[in-house]
């Protein structure tokens, strides 16, 4: 902590960062800019170092979801009872879980439910509950109302029961189910969180100034009030993204989520909480958890490189 | 506001009975309860017909809601399978809950913010990458495992604590449970105060007051703070409802019969009057902590006003 | 509001978390130590603590506790002995007479009659009382009139006519049919006897049950726990000797181990299937891992066109053969099952119809015997196989796994089986009662009494109450016929074994594995055992 005292506020990086954008005035940010918003932030984006590494970390998850086969070439249903909860060993990096199968084949090869869950209802998530508090929050009244009574009667349904009920209905196979459950019962939160961004920066001067000056709801929602209140947006869909994951080991452990022979993080890091099997194998809950944390990891970086770049008070 | 109040309070009505109809459909789709409560025997039909006759299984969905609201307007909130009015279910589970919820959410304003605010202010410092590393564990780790773990090495190597809580637990007790359950959202918390207040140290105002001369304590607190936290109020208002509803995981590594734990027996159970009671209260629990938060939106930031 | 006060303590706390939660532990956790009172693990009982009204071990404990029947099944051998009963006589093996010994009381004081237990069969009897075990009394003549199978029919008559009081000490019993080992099942709790209290105030008797067993209720929070404490004038031999046992419910098992391990409780019985690994180090000789009347086994869809006909037959037994049972109770439940070899259980002893060997080959891994049986029946239906069953209890999902995993293994193929797991007991329950399964599903047994009638004839016989395979031979209701008129009990036991040949060759359900009763318990308490329904017995347990 004694770097707490010493060091001024405002960081000096950004200080710089701020100096320079400064001299653009910050009332309308994109009115005297030579370039739309979108492209300025993309500019500033590809130079920025977290966002490469993120981007490189996403691109790699990517790969390895789409073509397990490429880093991994056992196979994961593959599993022998005798080498239960065995040690990692030559051959066998990461060690055997408690039906025998290879953890590391299971962890390549989980990457792709996990991640194409994770994404789809946090994207799901993100679109109607921005849309929906969006809303809420910039016409009030009625539509306020309206919108928010809704958001309220969703809240109240327990995750546990909605699963079971939703998904014990629908015959769908695959991901989608569980996408479709998680991203109902979820967005209401991102709907609070955007409708309380959307009423402070519609109060803010340049909205206001904008809006005197003739500008369209569309046209205010999207150049002026969205860049300013997407930031805790962004950060709850990349905190959510990682619980989602996790979310989907609650329903497969509830017996509604993904089925075999779908392998998932989820369902390995539950399988290894289940009856505190970690407390005697820790390997079995490592990995699979590693690998979580890791593409977390890379969707924070991605969220703070992407929410410094569009945010307006940077120029 | 105080108009506004009231029209908020008057909307609780329709709010209220959706939900309740919603969720007593739902419980009667997972399907008839009957035949689980005679163990792996096959169900003997006269007495599962004269136990769905009690229960009022035997009637039409919409009949079986509208007994049972009439019934709720009595105070009479039906009875579980083993015989409890569910009153006796919620009297005992709410104050438990309400007791853990209160512990976690102070957790989480005290720790989040005070993290949130440190990390925003010196971003990409050590302090900074270390709650980040922090945040990433209680993502990827199940609560189960780190619930179990503290409870492990708390109750049985160290022996601080009492592994189960007692029946009736006082606030002391429910720290440790207090904060598992709170960690998840702590998460949320630190991330959403440190993205506001990063975002909020470069805007006019703080300048200004900066410019001012005014010290630094003064413009973090009263200035750059208030300003941040209304995403952090949002979120901690619609977090309370699941700090109740949803703590079943926390609840059971440490034996807390609260409002999680008897609303997950009552799903699996099927037992609506459970479900359905338990959700009426929380859902109420939810309109009025969302209500505060609109409130409180006036007061952090007055340019935000209700007609 | 009330927490307000505390709220300041509680912030003043967060800032030294670890140092107010080591000022606050070791609370009040002592509680009920050191004055010769067993503090044990509970469960929430399912359905109010009637005798007839309980079929699941949370509430049979504590019936097992504050009532004694007519017999009792003795914790070691499991034979059913004579407790209240002073004899029961029958010459035709369809009309006793029950003489109950004098002197028992009631721990309200009133006197243990003939008619407490006419009034409870009664009770427990009645359709109008929806006692989910009510079951037990089938057997006496006059079931039907009140208690009609169909659904929507009424009761024609209020009482059993096949019961009647003779005197204070003497009532005669009539079955409706033959039933020579019928008095060897009066040990369950079911046919406990009540006392007036229970029908003139009935709410305030389940608030606090009154029995006539070795402990009485002093206090009864429902779902939060119970005390009990020795009845002074217990008139059984097994005298409690200890002084009382607190019970304390538990919502995950797993925290009632961690309790024992913290020194807070005395006796858990079913150890969690996670620690079963650790539960002999963490607690050496204090673990108990002993046979259960308990069998699972998975049984087959028999309405479904695709395991019908000799083509079913091999298909079924092919399967049998195709599951590693030694290696999954050694791997997923460390030895806390026991691959089984027959249909009943080892808590039947060898005299009681227990035969290991009877299954033979049909229950032994014999992975390519089980590959060419199912390819002489022209491959599984469908191509594959599931494993249905709830999931919500019970770590069911462990083994279902590996069984899929041994056949897929064995068969050589990636998707010959894979699990179906059904979110909710009761869901699971209704798929099965309605006929709705089309693979293997998880069925359980935990015996009513120690009997080989008890793992036959409920789960066999043409349209028995739990024959949820849909399973009908005239060959095998033709020997249960036979065994249940036979008079001599060796007898009787043969042809109920030669009825368990019929369904080794027929397999209308593969055996896996036979469950034992898993307990801890702590260094302060000593002489603790399971009895052969896996609940501990508490009136043999001393404290320090």
């Amino acid at each position: 902590m004694s770097d707490a005292t010493s060091a001024p506020p405002p960081m000096e990086a950004e200080e710089e960062n701020a100096a320079k954008g400064l001299t653009a005035g910050t009332s309308s940010p994109d009115k005297d800019a030579p370039r739309g918003l979108w492209s300025d932030a993309w500019h500033d984006l590809r130079r920025n170092p977290i966002f490469v590494v993120s981007a490189l970390l996403i691109v790699f998850l990517v790969v390895i979801a789409l073509w397990p086969s490429l880093i991994a070439t056992r196979d994961p249903q593959r599993c022998d009872l005798a080498r239960s909860l065995q040690g990692p060993s030559a051959g066998h990096w990461f060690g055997f879980d408690t039906q025998g199968c290879d953890v590391y084949t299971r962890t390549v090869y989980g990457a792709r439910a996990s991640i194409a869950v994770g994404l789809c209802a946090t994207v799901g998530v993100a679109l109607v509950g921005a849309v929906v508090g969006g809303l809420a929050g910039f016409f009030g009244g009625f539509w306020d109302t309206l919108l928010s009574r809704l958001t309220d009667v969703f809240f109240g349904i327990p995750v546990v029961l909605g699963a079971i009920v939703f998904l014990s209905m629908i015959s769908l196979s695959g991901i989608w189910p569980v996408v479709l459950v998680i991203a109902a019962l979820s967005w209401p939160q991102v709907a609070r969180i955007a409708r309380g961004a959307v009423m402070t920066a519609k109060q803010h001067d340049y909205v206001q100034a904008a809006r005197a000056l003739g500008a369209g709801n569309a046209r205010l929602l999207l150049r002026h009030i969205m860049p300013n209140a997407v930031a805790p947006v962004i950060v709850m869909a990349t905190i959510m993204l990682g619980t989602f994951i996790a979310l989907e080991a609650t329903l497969s452990y509830l017996g509604v989520g993904l089925r075999p022979p779908t392998v998932s993080w989820g369902v390995d890091i539950s399988a290894a909480s289940d009856g505190m099997q970690f407390r005697n194998a820790p390997h079995i809950l490592l990995y699979p958890a590693a690998a979580l944390s890791l593409t977390v990891l890379a969707f924070i970086m991605l969220g703070d490189a992407v929410r410094d770049a569009i945010d307006p008070k940077l120029r | 506001m105080g108009r506004y109040v009231i029209r908020r309070l008057v909307q609780m009505v329709p709010v209220f009975l959706g939900a309740t109809f919603l969720i007593f459909v739902m419980v009667y789709a997972i399907g008839d309860p009957v035949s689980g409560l005679f163990g792996d025997r096959g169900p003997d039909p006269a007495t599962a017909q004269a136990l769905r006759e009690e229960f009022d299984l035997d009637e039409p969905l919409p009949l079986q809601y509208v007994l049972y609201m009439g019934k709720i307007f009595t105070g009479d909130f039906g009875t579980a399978f083993n015989g409890q009015p569910v009153t006796q279910l919620m009297e005992h589970a709410f104050p438990i809950s309400f007791r853990l919820m209160l512990v976690a959410l102070v957790l989480e304003v005290v720790l989040g913010i005070a993290l949130g605010v440190i990390t925003g202010l010196r971003r990409g410092r050590s302090l900074d990458t270390s709650v980040l590393v922090a945040t990433l564990v209680v993502i990827a780790v199940p609560t189960f495992v780190l619930g179990t773990t503290v409870q492990y090495v708390l109750g049985v190597k160290l022996g601080w604590i009492d592994p189960a809580v007692s029946p009736d637990p006082r606030l002391d007790e429910l720290l440790v449970p207090g904060l598992i359950l709170s960690l998840v959202s702590l998460a949320y918390v630190t991330r959403l105060t440190r993205t506001s207040v990063a975002e909020n140290t470069r805007a006019d105002y703080i300048r200004t007051a900066h410019a001012k001369g005014l010290p630094r304590r003064r413009v973090t607190v009263r200035h750059l703070l208030r300003n941040s936290l209304i995403p952090v109020v949002t979120y901690l208002g619609a977090d309370v409802g699941n700090l109740m509803a949803g703590a079943i995981v926390t609840e059971r590594i440490f034996n807390i019969q609260g409002v999680g734990y008897q609303l997950f027996q009552g799903i699996l159970r099927q037992n609506s009057p459970t479900v359905v009671g338990f959700v009426v209260v929380l859902v109420l629990i939810f309109l009025l902590a969302n209500l505060l938060v609109d409130v409180l939106y006036a007061v952090l930031d007055p340019r935000i006003r209700y007609v | 509001m009330r927490p307000r006060a505390r709220l300041c303590s509680v912030i003043a706390g967060t800032a030294a978390l670890a140092l107010a939660a080591a000022a606050c532990g070791g609370g009040d956790g002592g509680s009920g130590g050191g004055d010769g009172v067993v503090r044990a693990s509970w469960g929430d009982p399912q359905h109010p603590l009637e005798p007839a009204n309980t079929n699941e071990v949370q509430g049979g404990k504590v019936l097992d506790m504050i009532f004694r029947g007519l017999k009792r099944y003795d914790p070691e051998s499991g034979e059913a002995e004579d407790a209240m009963a002073e004899s029961i006589e029958t010459d035709d093996q369809r009309h006793f007479t029950v003489t109950i010994e004098d002197g028992w009381t009631f721990q309200d004081g009133t006197p243990v009659t003939a008619e407490s237990y006419v009034d409870a069969w009664n009770y427990g009897a009645h359709v109008d009382n929806a006692q989910v075990a009510s079951y037990f009394f089938q057997f006496i003549e006059g079931y039907d009139e009140v208690h009609p199978t169909e659904e929507g029919q009424r009761p024609t008559a209020d009482t059993l006519s096949g019961l009647e009081v003779k005197d204070d000490r003497t009532f005669e019993v009539t079955l409706s049919e033959p039933f020579s080992l019928w008095p060897e099942t009066l040990g369950y709790a079911a046919y406990a006897p009540l006392p007036r209290a229970f029908f003139d105030d009935h709410e305030g008797w389940l608030a606090k049950p009154v029995g006539n067993g070795p402990y009485k209720i002093d206090s009864y929070r429902q779902s939060q726990g119970m005390t009990l404490s020795r009845y002074a004038d217990y008139a059984g031999p097994d005298r409690p000797r200890n002084n009382g046992v607190e019970l304390r419910v538990y919502t995950d098992n797993n925290t009632a181990y961690t309790d024992l391990q913290a020194g807070n409780l005395d006796v858990i019985d079913d150890v969690p299937a996670g620690q079963l690994a650790n539960a002999e180090n963490d607690l050496g000789d204090r673990y108990i891992n002993q046979p259960a009347g308990i069998i699972q086994t998975l049984s087959f869809p028999l309405y479904d066109r695709g395991w019908r006909g000799e083509e079913g037959r091999k298909l079924r037994q092919g399967l049998s053969m195709a599951i590693d049972r030694e290696q999954i109770t050694s791997r997923i439940f460390h030895d806390t099952r026991t691959p089984a070899g027959d249909f009943t259980s080892p808590v039947l002893g060898d005299n009681g119809g227990f035969d290991r060997g009877l299954c033979g080959d049909v229950c032994s891994y014999d992975p390519d015997r089980a590959k060419d049986l199912i390819d002489e029946a022209g491959g599984l239906p469908g191509g594959s196989v599931t494993i249905t069953s709830n999931v919500d209890t019970g770590s069911h999902r462990q083994w279902m796994d590996a069984v899929c995993n041994s056949v897929n293994n064995a068969l050589d193929q990636r998707d010959a089986c894979t699990v179906n797991p059904v979110p909710t007991f009761a869901d699971f329950r209704n798929r099965v009662a309605g006929h709705e399964m089309n693979g293997m599903f998880r069925t359980g047994w935990q015996m009513d009494y120690p009997l080989i009638q008890n793992f036959l004839q409920p789960l066999y016989y043409t349209d028995a109450s739990s024959n949820d395979s849909g399973y009908s031979s005239g060959e095998f209701d033709d020997l249960i016929d036979r065994a249940n008129a036979q008079g001599d009990e060796g007898e009787a036991i043969d042809t109920f074994k030669d009825a368990e040949r019929v369904l080794v060759h027929d397999m209308p359900a593969v055996p896996l594995w036979y469950q034992n009763g898993t307990a801890g318990f702590s260094e302060r308490v000593s002489d603790v055992r399971l009895n052969p329904f896996s609940v501990p017995v508490f009136t043999d347990i001393k404290v320090g």
